[in-house]
């Protein structure tokens, strides 16, 4: 079986898919956090292959996906320092809480 | 002549209002003379070019000037233009207007003397005589209209003059009010006309009425109309009750909106829609039964009155029923003869009562007697006037009344005999003002903010003008006594008297008139003067009748508590209250409530919570991709 571009987009898809499933059904702030960059390397694979199979010769996607990278440690750092600014002052990481917004 | 010389008679007095309102009365305050100098040239210039105008039109083909026109709007291909019609119903309107207008003006000087309004007065009294002066030289029936509700605004402004006192508040509001529903009259006779002849230019309309294509009902509904504006500007019945209440104002302006500008727009409507009312039977003998009996009907008020002023308002009343009689029953030249000669003695009379009132301080004509002798002046012209009135040959009166009196003996012999009535009532009512005016002994008077309880003459700058007028007052009339006015008016109807001015002494119908003006004279002299009969016997032997009289037939509590109160108050405002209240309010607020209500039931999606909004965004990009997918 040699590998091809369906089955790094079916993976992607997979991995996308599971993200999605964890940043809409946990509690946890910092779950949350991990799953949406569990999205992002979703994204960062469909890019690479992409990048290999369409147009071999140019790096623009290998590219692309180190600038997600780089983009996803910041909001990382971001996304932690606002759950820990939340949770000393609520004194919880659950997202179902949060909900001071609301009407 | 240039073209611009009419437009400078309309915009000498307008640029004197703009001058006096916007840079004397703010800058040059403490100077309140100079308001009026301003005024008084710019009046007296205009007053100069009017008899250029008029001699111009005098030897003009056809009596007629042609003016090029202004485009003053476009609407699509539909153009309104600003014109001047400069006939010969006009240049005698013109002159009327500034000689009169510039008479009251230097008249003010004197009476207002020290009022704190001078330059408010004078800013008026300069836009009042520029609107009326549009009014008469308008080409069409927009820009006539504009200067038309331009002239009951300037007299709304001008009754109301001493505002803080509530009576003239409220006399100018009635003044104002009850002439709207006439205007009413006229601004839909004014559609109505555009509607089916698609023109509002007044020289088209007559063409379009002599041509016989504007004719039947329309013809008659439209000159109604017309005539409806015409009654409440000229304060004919049924509309008659604001013009006595117009005495509040100033005593100048009375004599201005009497002689020359309010009640001659409506007369001069009549005279110069004339044509459209010619070709309709009904509509003329509406003007004639209309202009009849108000004659007689404000000449009988006018007998009891005791306030000078409004012995002349009811006076002015019964005049303007003569001119509208000689408008329906006559023509064009009969009509407006007596309104050219009415205007000068009527003036004179109201400078006179100012005159007195400034002297006496008080209009009632009770607290005076005795002024023969202090004011000499004043009691000689108010005299000529009260003669000229009254119609006693050869004074202006006598000429114009005649026509008139002849006219309707032709045409209807109903209303000759009101006519004939209401001469005998003219003088003896103006006989009654001068006796306990002028003669006997001086009664008091009343103590107010003008003049002295000492009676004496009035300054100089007052006489004058009424001397003026006093001339005019005599021989105005004897313009036609062959007709010369009427051939001038050129409307081919037959006027003046064949036999001449001596002539005339030989002719039954003058005759008869000028004994019942004679007869009423001499009741005047025994019951005022003479005391042969007593007054105060009469008036308690006719009771009923004096209180009718007196009362004003009651018609000022019919409008105010029927037709004011029941049906405009209680009907019309009630039903328009609900509609209001109901139908518009409901559905604004209808509005407001749906939006609030739908509002409170979206707010309930704003849950707050993070991963029902990331829920909605997932599903959303799903739900696109499966549209594309099935329908891309």
């Amino acid at each position: 079986m040699s590998v091809g571009l369906e089955h790094y987009l079916i993976l992607s898809a997979v991995l996308f898919c599971i993200g999605l499933y964890g940043v809409l059904s946990k509690r946890n702030a910092v779950v949350i956090l991990m799953c949406v960059e569990i999205m992002l390397n979703a994204v960062n694979i469909t890019l690479v292959a992409f990048s290999r199979y369409v147009v071999p010769t140019l790096l623009t996607g290998q590219i692309f996906a180190i600038f997600v990278m780089a983009v996803a440690a910041a909001e990382a750092a971001v996304g932690i320092a606002i759950i820990i600014a939340i949770y000393r002052s609520r004194g919880t990481v659950d997202a179902e809480k949060f909900d001071l917004m609301k009407w | 002549m240039p073209h611009q010389v009419p437009w400078l008679i309309f915009l000498l007095p307008l640029f004197s209002f703009i001058l006096v309102s916007f840079i004397l009365r703010p800058f040059f305050n403490h100077r309140p003379k100079l308001g009026g100098y301003v005024t008084i040239a710019a009046i007296g210039t205009a007053c100069v070019l009017s008899f250029w105008v008029v001699a111009e039109v005098f030897g003009a083909p056809g009596h007629k000037l042609e003016i090029p026109d202004i485009q003053w709007l476009l609407i699509s291909d539909f153009s309104i233009h600003i014109g001047l019609m400069i006939d010969s119903l006009t240049a005698v309107m013109l002159v009327v207007v500034t000689v009169v207008s510039l008479m009251v003006q230097i008249y003010s000087q004197g009476y207002m003397e020290g009022d704190p309004g001078y330059h408010r007065y004078y800013a008026f009294m300069s836009l009042f005589t520029a609107c009326m002066l549009g009014l008469v030289m308008a080409d069409n029936l927009v820009f006539m209209y504009l200067f038309w509700e331009g002239v009951g605004l300037c007299s709304y402004l001008l009754i109301g003059f001493w505002f803080h006192k509530p009576s003239a508040a409220d006399a100018a509001k009635k003044a104002f009010i009850v002439t709207r529903f006439g205007d009413l009259g006229f601004l839909a006779a004014i559609l109505l006309l555009f509607y089916t002849t698609g023109t509002f230019d007044i020289e088209e309309l007559h063409g379009l009425a002599i041509a016989g294509v504007l004719a039947g009902t329309t013809l008659t509904w439209v000159a109604i109309g017309i005539f409806a504006g015409a009654v409440g500007k000229s304060a004919q019945f049924p509309l008659h009750v604001w013009l006595p209440d117009a005495m509040e104002g100033p005593t100048p302006v009375s004599s201005l909106i009497h002689a020359a500008t309010m009640v001659a727009a409506g007369v001069f409507l009549v005279a110069r829609m004339y044509p459209l009312f010619e070709y309709s039977e009904v509509a003329l003998t509406t003007v004639a039964v209309i202009g009849g009996f108000t004659a007689i009907f404000a000449a009988s008020m006018g007998l009891v009155m005791t306030d000078i002023k409004r012995v002349l308002a009811y006076s002015t009343i019964s005049q303007l029923g003569y001119m509208m009689l000689g408008l329906g029953t006559g023509g064009i030249a009969i009509g407006m003869f007596h309104l050219f000669n009415h205007a000068f003695f009527k003036c004179l009379l109201f400078l006179g009562a100012g005159s007195v009132n400034h002297s006496t301080g008080t209009f009632d004509i009770r607290e005076m007697g005795g002024l023969r002798k202090v004011m000499p002046w004043t009691y000689a012209t108010f005299l000529i006037a009260s003669l000229s009135i009254a119609g006693i040959w050869p004074l202006s009166g006598f000429w114009s009344k005649d026509e008139i009196v002849v006219s309707s003996f032709a045409n209807n012999p109903i209303l000759f005999y009101l006519a004939m009535i209401t001469v005998f009532m003219t003088a003896f009512y103006m006989f009654r003002v001068i006796f306990l005016t002028f003669g006997g002994e001086y009664r008091g008077g009343a103590s107010s903010e003008h003049g002295s309880h000492e009676p004496h003459e009035s300054s100089r700058v007052m006489v004058i003008p009424m001397v003026v007028l006093a001339v005019l007052a005599v021989f105005s009339g004897w313009l036609n006594v062959t007709g010369a006015f009427g051939a001038f008016m050129g409307h081919g109807e037959v006027c003046g008297f064949a036999e001449g001015f001596f002539g005339i002494l030989t002719h039954p119908l003058p005759l008869i008139s000028l004994l019942l003006a004679g007869l009423g004279i001499l009741l005047a002299y025994a019951m005022y003067s003479a005391k042969w009969v007593s007054a105060e016997a009469v008036g308690r032997a006719f009771r009923p009748l004096y209180t009718l009289l007196y009362r004003k037939y009651w018609f000022d509590e019919l409008y105010e508590k029927v037709i004011v109160v029941r049906v405009l108050v209680d009907g019309l405002c009630a039903a328009l209250d609900f509609f209001d209240a109901r139908v518009v309010d409901g559905a604004v607020n209808g509005v407001g409530d749906g939006t609030a209500a739908a509002g409170n039931a979206l707010r309930r999606v704003q849950t707050g919570q993070l991963q029902v909004y990331v829920m909605a965004i997932a599903v959303g990009v799903v739900a696109i991709a499966v549209f594309c997918y099935l329908f891309g």
